[in-house]
């Protein structure tokens, strides 16, 4: 919608389309597009460098990080980094595993709770839709804290240590249930009617009517919620103490750590440690975690964006 | 009467009722249950005697945080770096978004706009090691540009007061894709009968953006700006953990609330003072949320929070 609607626009206007009534722009408008192009180019190129460091750097052979710091584009290829991480692959299958889990069960599960609770209280003709609407989202505005919940999973619900505790503080969060809650008021309310004359039952609407026609809401909804649990390290930093149950994101940010304090110690005692893992095995690492990430994203970025247009901006 | 309207109501509607169950009785027990434990911030907490077990003991938690000091510098943090993370990433997204609108090149346009989105889908943990490959003294990128245009190696990570600069950056660098999807949509959505009038007044771009894509999505700026100073006490945490990390030196630029109760939620130092900070963070929060709203009603009613 954006490119056509501006498109027409520019073409209208004369902005510089290339169409048959080119009209000549003046030199302050040309100095604008410059301006235009160049910062936006600019910002672009900011969003990808590091990036292109990251990949480049794990790409590269350590000795040459070692003398010649960190470089955009890899200078002394190898392979070395990789061919490390996946000599032992036990441990980063398992983070893979441990993320795939979570995020596959949390995405299901709190897909549905969110997408059945939107429906509801999207429903013009249920009474209390308002009353817990307002339940839902006074959470957001007061809650626990950290020290509250912790204590709660820890002494309370007995999660140390337990894949629950990676999967349930994400499964249900009300900004995802107003964003779908907009996509539920797409569908039309005579829909739902005309099947409620027909004797449809609720479940049966839901099932039926609903769901197939919120193909588009689900997959956004899907995708945000299942970023969030991909990207999650918080929660196994303060849950989990068995490796094996590490997810990928804080393996990585785990292995970050260790490096670092290696070479502090190392560095103290002055002695060079020849086990450290290097700086391309970080990246390489980083990498790894990234990578499923930057794949799949020219393909969901779309969901992603109208998903925030319609959490954002209303009517 | 109202039990009666209720347990009728309950009937007609048992379907959806119990369709809202799950989500209803997942938030009690996950979200309102927690905050009971907000006493804790009121007790002496022993971990022997447990949350309920232990002692009142007034506001001498909170006045210890204040008076050791902790108190007034992790929020002067949390509210100085919201304050300058709010100003700039939306500054950059709103020029970002218009520049955008105004560029007609499609497929330049796609390209980057996929681009400068594509930080918001990476973990803080990966920014972290961004900002480890950028500043540290022996490898880093900048001490290698450094030293290539001739200057002596700078360690970074000792000097305290670069490192609201690179927070901030840092930040506007990862939200302006998501906030500049925002003022985009707001930017489509301008009348174009404006736009026509414009340009037969004989306005060049920059007037036409000046005089008339800017106040009309100034409403929604305004909003972006007023819902993100109802978090004003909220740091993110996840941001400050990975860029700082838990570099001692630099906690006094750097250490915000979220922070300070997560180290000493996990060090166990004085459990009362930590949730004394978090029950005051909350309540604080809350109270600017109710003050914000109440403002973002007299400006447009419909972007009211409720």
């Amino acid at each position: 919608m954006t490119q056509e609607t501006s498109l027409k626009r520019g073409g209208a206007f004369g902005a510089g389309a290339a169409g048959k009534n080119r009209i000549r722009m003046p030199a302050s408008s040309r100095t604008f597009y410059v301006v235009c192009y160049a910062v936006v180019a600019l910002m672009a190129l900011l969003c990808l460098i590091p990036f292109v460091v990251m990949i480049s750097a794990s790409f590269t052979s350590e000795q040459y990080i070692r003398f010649h710091g960190f470089r955009i584009l890899p200078a002394a290829f190898s392979t070395e980094a990789y061919r490390l991480i996946f000599h032992s692959p036990e441990t980063i299958g398992r983070a893979y595993g441990v993320s795939i889990l979570i995020t596959a069960a949390g995405t299901a599960m709190g897909l549905l709770l969110t997408t059945m609770t939107a429906y509801v209280i999207s429903r013009k003709d249920f009474k209390y839709r308002n009353g817990f609407s307002f339940f839902f989202y006074f959470t957001t505005l007061f809650n626990g804290g950290m020290v509250c919940t912790y204590i709660f999973y820890i002494q309370y619900l007995h999660l140390k240590d337990s894949l629950w505790a990676l999967i349930l503080p994400g499964l249900f969060n009300v900004f995802y249930l107003l964003m779908m809650r907009g996509f539920v008021a797409e569908i039309p309310k005579e829909l739902i009617e005309s099947a409620k004359i027909d004797g449809a039952g609720e479940y049966r609407i839901f099932a039926q009517i609903v769901l197939p026609l919120l193909k588009s809401g689900l997959a956004t909804i899907g995708l945000f919620i299942a970023l969030s649990y991909w990207n999650d390290w918080y929660n196994a930093m303060l849950y989990i103490n068995t490796e094996s149950k590490y997810p990928l994101q804080y393996m990585l940010y785990n292995l970050l750590q260790k490096t670092q304090a290696l070479a502090q110690i190392a560095s103290r005692a002055g002695i060079t440690v020849a086990n450290v893992p290097s700086n391309t095995l970080k990246m390489a690492m980083a990498v790894v975690a990234t990578g499923p990430i930057l794949l799949v994203y020219p393909f969901v970025q779309k969901y992603f964006v109208k998903g925030i247009t319609i959490g954002a901006v209303k009517g | 009467m109202h039990l009666k309207n209720l347990t009728c109501e309950l009937r007609k509607n048992r379907a959806l009722f119990s369709m809202i169950l799950p989500a209803t009785v997942f938030t009690l027990i996950f979200a309102y249950l927690p905050m009971s434990g907000l006493v804790l911030a009121f007790k002496n907490y022993r971990f022997d005697r447990g949350v309920f077990g232990s002692d009142w003991n007034g506001l001498e938690n909170f006045r210890y945080l204040f008076s050791s000091g902790t108190g007034w510098l992790i929020t002067r943090n949390t509210v100085l770096y919201n304050l300058v993370n709010l100003i700039t990433s939306q500054a950059l997204a709103v020029l970002i978004a218009v520049f955008i609108s105004e560029i007609n090149a499609k497929v330049f346009k796609k390209i980057t706009q996929s681009v400068i989105f594509l930080p918001y889908f990476i973990s803080w943990v990966i920014v972290g090691t961004f900002v480890y490959a950028l500043f540290n003294y022996e490898t880093g990128l900048m001490n290698h540009l450094i030293t290539g245009a001739g200057g002596g190696r700078v360690n970074f990570y000792a000097m305290p007061w670069v490192w609201p600069v690179i927070i901030c950056c840092f930040n506007s660098w990862k939200w302006c894709g998501y906030n500049s999807v925002i003022y985009i949509a707001a930017i489509v959505g301008v009348d174009q009968e404006i736009y026509e009038a414009a340009y037969i007044d004989g306005a060049t771009v920059s007037q036409r953006v000046r005089y008339v894509t800017l106040p009309c999505i100034r409403p929604m700026i305004v909003i972006m700006l007023l819902l993100q100073v109802g978090r004003i006490l909220r740091g993110d945490f996840e941001m400050f953990y990975q860029i700082v990390g838990n570099n001692g030196q630099l906690f006094n630029a750097t250490d915000v609330i979220d922070t300070y109760v997560f180290r000493s939620l996990l060090q166990n130092s004085n459990l009362g003072m930590t949730a004394a900070a978090s029950f005051y963070q909350s309540a604080l929060c809350f109270l600017i949320i109710m003050a914000v709203n109440a403002a973002v009603k007299k400006v447009d009613p419909d972007y009211a929070l409720f």
